[in-house]
């Protein structure tokens, strides 16, 4: 069974948000408020417990490359379908401490709602911000990669729906290679900010829904450098032994050199 | 044609692969292209934007959903793992059979409470056997839950094995117990009153992070003052509970005065603002203030009660004090961006 991946195209997506509606109908995610951000058209802001897909609206004083938008300022409206990242070293994932957070035969990271007790810890472990609870139900959701989908041998809903095949649905090897070429395609045909959005050198180790995107990370609200933040385990833990043995023996020379009361 | 708002049909009639098409064939009719599209009448607010801030200055990270009963519970862990330690060097060292007596009820006591208020924090308390589904060592909350699981039955262990030989049920069977559940007690309440530290520390909430080998220590040395204090509140002004309460408001002003010197960004929740405000106010109560009462006033009770009380004050509401700061900390963007950067402030 091959590990599956999704490759998102800022310079792909129209912003049609096919995407959030087919994720919610088709995963029965509920509504979780019509409010009117005010920026661009972006009314849901950030993934959340009832939001998998965001689709992003990014206004930018840049040029578009080569193209020229009709305006004597230069300008692009950028578009971007967020998801769950998957990551190869899930900080969701190993901090759950119920084992309900699984790695799928897909590779992807799936929360099984049956066995989450709201714990919460997931919620801060994940540096990129995704997963979180659900207020009225207790339990923490995100983005299942369409599990049933995809065993089902079926495309997730979201890339099914997307118009532009902006949201790519594939093999991960076959689709980090597509990401790098149509980077350098891109770069070819004078987008110089192009670039592929994988923090593969980080100890998140790469994820599995990467992006290609115009400009920076930061701008994306992605963290240009994230952790798993199993990473500061070590650190804490020898502190804390360390801190235990002294706590220990500074306690027992309490007693030991002072007399009785 | 399927009714909008219709949420009430067990399976939703939106459900389809038919459907999923009809979004397709909605989207690509009436999409129109990005460029050209609204550009003039945008570009006032874009030239606003900075490129690479962030996005609209939206918060990357979630916000912990912690609530008063897991700061309440930092600190009665610290207390109650502490106090472990203590009635094993008592024990050791012939210290007051008293002390010891009142020592283990607290980690008892302790071992009581606590389980009840995470179970009352989580979003689903009826699953909260699920913790014990698995051990997984690379998940602090994890090894906390099964320690404190440990803890609970070696308290129960000590006291009742104590409470048996204070009763005149004497046979070395009873001492055995008692050494063993004191032993054990001590062992796991280190890790009770540590493992919160690491827990905080191992999140993606910079604040925390960045003091990864700070909380440990700084959570276990609160634990140790809060429960020397309690002890003296109980009214056993020996000195060794003295020297406690010393050495943990010496520790814990020197741990508040680093965090003031390093003067970092990324503590600026630790600080600043309410958060800050509030986290300062902690600090001083559980370390300049209950340093100098005991150093000045120590020698009367009433100064040692006086230290103790504001050293389990600060104690208690210093453990809130992270919790609001990892609030604040998960909601800023740029502090997160400059941190990953390199950028300096």
């Amino acid at each position: 069974m091959s590990l599956t991946a999704f490759l998102t195209d800022t310079t792909l997506c129209i912003g049609c948000k096919a995407c959030e509606v087919a994720c919610k109908e088709w995963n029965e995610v509920p509504d979780d408020g019509m409010i009117w951000s005010g920026l661009s058209y972006d009314n849901t802001k950030a993934l959340g417990s009832s939001t998998w897909r965001h689709v992003m609206f990014l206004e930018q004083p840049v040029a578009a490359g080569p193209q020229l938008a009709d305006t004597q300022d230069p300008f692009r409206w950028l578009f971007l379908s967020d998801v769950c990242k998957h990551c190869a070293n899930a900080g969701c994932l190993e901090a759950c401490p119920t084992g309900s957070i699984v790695r799928t035969e897909f590779g992807s990271v799936f929360v099984q709602p049956d066995i989450c007790n709201g714990c919460g810890y997931c919620i801060v472990t994940c540096p990129f911000g995704v997963v979180d609870r659900r207020p009225d139900d207790g339990r923490v959701f995100k983005c299942t990669f369409c599990y049933d989908r995809q065993r089902a041998g079926l495309v997730p809903a979201c890339a099914k729906a997307c118009p532009t095949e902006s949201i790519r649905f594939g093999d991960l090897d076959a689709l980090r290679d597509r990401a790098q070429s149509r980077v350098e395609e891109l770069r070819h045909r004078g987008f110089q900010d192009a670039n592929i959005y994988d923090p593969t050198n980080s100890s998140v180790g790469g994820v599995h829904a990467f992006f290609v995107i115009l400009g920076q990370p930061e701008a994306y609200n992605f963290p240009p450098a994230p952790e798993v933040p199993t990473v500061y385990l070590r650190g804490a833990w020898t502190s804390a032994l360390i801190s235990a043995a002294i706590l220990f023996a500074a306690v027992c020379a309490a007693f030991a050199f002072s007399p009785l009361r | 044609m399927a009714q909008p708002g219709n949420m009430d049909s067990t399976r939703h009639p939106k459900a389809t692969e038919e459907r999923l098409d009809e979004i397709r064939r909605e989207a690509g009719a009436s999409a129109e292209p990005a460029l050209g599209a609204g550009a003039t009448s945008h570009t006032e607010r874009a030239a606003k934007t900075d490129a690479a801030a962030s996005y609209y200055n939206l918060p990357v990270l979630k916000e912990p959903t912690w609530t008063w009963e897991v700061s309440l519970y930092f600190f009665l862990g610290g207390v109650a793992g502490v106090s472990s330690s203590i009635a094993l060097a008592a024990q050791l060292f012939h210290g007051d059979p008293a002390l010891i007596r009142i020592a283990l009820w607290m980690a008892l006591a302790g071992a009581a409470i606590c389980p009840v208020l995470l179970i009352s924090d989580l979003g689903r308390p009826s699953r909260f056997l699920n913790m014990l589904r698995v051990f997984k060592i690379q998940s602090a909350m994890s090894v906390g839950a099964w320690t404190l699981v440990a803890f609970s039955g070696c308290a129960f262990l000590a006291v009742l094995a104590n409470e048996l030989l204070l009763r005149g049920f004497s046979s070395p069977i009873f001492v055995a117990m008692r050494w063993t559940g004191e032993i054990s007690a001590a062992a796991t309440g280190l890790i009770l009153a540590s493992y919160t530290g690491v827990l905080v520390g191992a999140t993606a909430i910079p604040v925390w992070s960045e003091n990864h080998t700070l909380l440990p220590t700084h959570f276990l040395t609160s634990g140790l003052g809060s429960a020397a204090g309690i002890l003296e509140l109980f009214g056993f002004f020996t000195p060794a509970t003295q020297i406690l309460g010393l050495l943990s408001a010496g520790i814990e002003t020197f741990i508040g005065g680093s965090i003031e010197i390093r003067n970092r960004a990324v503590d600026a929740p630790l600080r600043h603002g309410k958060s800050g405000w509030f986290m300062r106010l902690a600090g001083t109560l559980e370390g300049p203030v209950a340093l100098i009462l005991r150093v000045a006033w120590g020698s009367s009770p009433a100064g040692r009660y006086a230290a103790a009380v504001c050293f389990i004050v600060g104690a208690l509401a210093s453990r809130f004090a992270w919790i609001w700061a990892g609030r604040v900390s998960a909601r800023d963007p740029h502090t997160l961006f400059h941190l990953q950067t390199g950028k300096s402030n």
